[in-house]
């Protein structure tokens, strides 16, 4: 933005908020410098374009049309324009500090900032230090699909993307009324109702491939009432039943699968044996697989025929 | 805020700044709004030129900053700042409920969390409330180590953790001065001097096996300085070797989990990813634990010790099947 043009809007929002009655386009063509050398449809041009502007940072400009006048006026309404009188005390100050420093990525930490700035502006004395204090909080969003999403889920608009299943070689299209966004163990998840599944369901944005596309007028997606976003992308806490295994653990070796067994027998031939209480074999055998031949699950018979196929794959 | 098109936004809370703090310094005004002071006379230039229309002297506003003391007159008409927009309390809001779901760890006095989003909820436009409820985040359950960890903390005593690496499956004893905590997307770590590692480093909280609070005061060295967790909490460094592998749809977690300086589709699901790894251990038991969901393309010699371990491992399989 240039200098010039800076100018004549920061001249533009003083002009509406001062004035009591709303302005026709010609009266602020005349009152705000900047606009008197340009010709008519260049000046038309032009004001369309700061209107969008200040609107765009969310100036709220009013357009009064009077029946008794052809032309429409502006203005700028002080009491939707400012911030209301807002006073923290100490200890929401903190509070307040140390919300501000917890997004990680250009958009919201911008917004997070700014809005900060905003309220020192006001006159509020926010504490920005405490965050170099004993907690530090952080929330990435580096999932590409987050901020299309977020502008979705504040603007009520249906969202469609291309996703990949847990696991799959297929990326379908998804088309989801967003209800919301969920940080779950360092993920994002997208929660929101399925309509090619015409079910609820929840996303991993990281599996969301391309585009967010948002299709839709704002307004057009109703959260159903009561939804609880968190159980959306909860797995399913029901109780799974532990089952032993029984390892072979090679003397001298293996210390973190030792410090998590049950029980450790000394054996006299090396070799040691533990029993690890596990609950999905397929998981047990990607650790038991990692150490190598330092171990070798003895008990049950799929967990070390899983162990067993995953070396192999790796001999491949 | 430095950027031009983010100039009129600035311009309107600097103008209530200075209404609100008369005599405020350039320095530390610079330093509020992220500017240099030189970028700031610039912007108090501008705002002279501008006022009310008519634009006689008695119009505009009045600034000066005679022996750096910034003073403001005749700005009236815009001497409150904006109002929060849907995203600048949308993002405080969200991080407010985030700390309101983690009372071990935050440790907000008193009511002062319900206050200042109340407060928050009124000073900003409509909406913002209801959006900043659809954003939510998890945290962790409280991890069992954190009542000590926080006892040496807050009493700055020397801590004693025996602490779990599973990339390594190694536990290993550390003496640490504790630092701070810091949460990461939900994960509770400690900072700390670690006298193993001579280091700063950040140990989980949940992979604490054992925690003492140690009769020693907590002494870190002067070099102990907090650690940038901007950019993640694990930053390979430069010159760790770069490995390649190729995953199919059933390890592209891979690409999830750890930090990857490249990744590829090589259509089907299937990945090919450039990681850095401190030690080639880790990487061999990856390739393991990967089996036939990913294999390694580079270096060639990681990708026969990877072939070399899982013979050895098979045979002792072969031996009683």
């Amino acid at each position: 933005m240039s200098r010039r043009k800076t100018e004549r809007l920061l001249n533009l929002v003083i002009c509406l908020l001062a004035t009591r009655r709303p302005l026709s386009a010609e009266q602020i063509r005349q009152a705000v410098p900047g606009y008197d050398r340009d010709g008519d449809e260049a000046f038309q041009r032009m004001f369309e374009r700061d209107k969008n502007e200040l609107r765009e940072i969310g100036i709220p400009i009013d357009v009064v049309r009077d029946p008794w006048e052809d032309e429409p006026g502006y203005r700028i309404e002080r009491q939707s324009y400012e911030l209301p009188e807002i006073t923290l005390e100490a200890d929401e100050a903190a509070v307040l500090g140390l919300a501000a420093q917890v997004w990680q990525r250009a958009s919201l930490a911008e917004a997070a900032s700014g809005a900060l700035l905003k309220l020192r502006a006001g006159g509020v004395a926010t504490d920005e230090t405490i965050g170099a204090g004993a907690l530090e909080l952080r929330l990435d969003t580096r999932d590409p699909a987050f901020p299309a999403l977020w502008d979705a889920v504040r603007d009520r608009r249906l969202v469609r993307f291309d996703y990949r299943g847990a696991g799959s070689e297929n990326v379908r299209s998804r088309t989801v009324e967003p209800w919301g966004v969920v940080s779950r163990r360092g993920r994002w998840y997208l929660a929101g109702f399925d309509r090619g599944r015409d079910a609820p369901r929840a996303f991993r944005l990281s599996r969301i491939t391309g585009q967010v596309v948002t299709i839709g007028r704002p307004g057009s997606i109703e959260v159903p009432p009561g939804v609880d976003l968190r159980a959306m992308v909860g797995f399913p806490e029901e109780p799974v039943e532990e089952r032993m295994a029984v390892i072979r653990v090679r003397q001298g070796a293996c210390e973190g699968l030792r410090q998590l067994s049950r029980v450790v027998r000394p054996g006299s031939d090396g070799w040691d044996e533990a029993e690890l209480g596990f609950t999905d074999p397929e998981r047990l055998a990607g650790w038991m697989a990692s150490l190598g031949a330092d171990v070798e699950v003895v008990d049950p018979p799929d967990a070390r025929e899983a162990v067993i196929r995953r070396l192999k794959g790796a001999l491949a | 805020m430095s950027g031009s098109a983010d100039r009129l936004p600035r311009l309107l809370a600097l103008v209530p700044y200075l209404m609100s703090h008369p005599g405020a310094q350039l320095g530390e005004v610079a330093e509020v709004f992220g500017l240099s002071e030189k970028q700031l006379i610039d912007d108090l230039q501008l705002v002279w030129m501008c006022g009310l229309p008519g634009h006689t002297p008695g119009d505009l506003i009045d600034v000066s900053w005679d022996g750096g003391e910034i003073l403001i007159d005749n700005a009236d008409t815009i001497a409150r700042p904006l109002r929060l927009g849907i995203d600048e309390a949308s993002a405080l809001l969200v991080a407010l409920r985030m700390l309101g779901a983690m009372p071990e760890l935050a440790e907000v006095p008193g009511d002062a969390l319900p206050r200042v989003v109340a407060k928050l909820e009124r000073a900003a436009g409509e909406g913002a409330a209801a959006v900043s409820s659809q954003f939510a985040v998890d945290v962790d359950a409280t991890p069992d180590a954190l009542l000590r960890v926080r006892e040496g903390l807050t009493r700055r005593r020397r801590l004693s953790l025996r602490y779990y690496v599973p990339g390594r499956d190694e536990v290993t004893p550390r003496e640490v001065d504790p630092m701070r905590l810091v949460v990461v997307d939900g994960r509770t770590y400690l900072e700390c001097w670690c006298y193993r590692a001579e280091a700063m480093r950040l140990f989980r909280l949940d992979r604490m096996l054992g925690v003492d609070v140690l009769d020693v005061a907590a002494d870190p060295p002067a070099e102990a300085e907090p650690i940038d967790v901007a950019q993640g909490v694990f930053r390979p460094s430069p010159t760790d070797e770069l490995v390649e592998l190729e995953v199919t749809a059933a390890g592209r977690w891979v690409a999830e989990y750890y930090p990857c300086e490249e990744v590829t589709e090589l259509g089907e699901g299937r990945l090919r990813v450039a990681l850095r790894a401190r030690d080639e251990d880790w990487l061999l038991k990856l390739a393991l634990r990967l089996g036939d969901t990913g294999r390694v393309v580079s270096p060639p010699a990681l990708a026969d010790r990877v072939r070399e371990e899982a013979e050895r491992a098979l045979s002792r399989y072969a031996h009683r099947s």
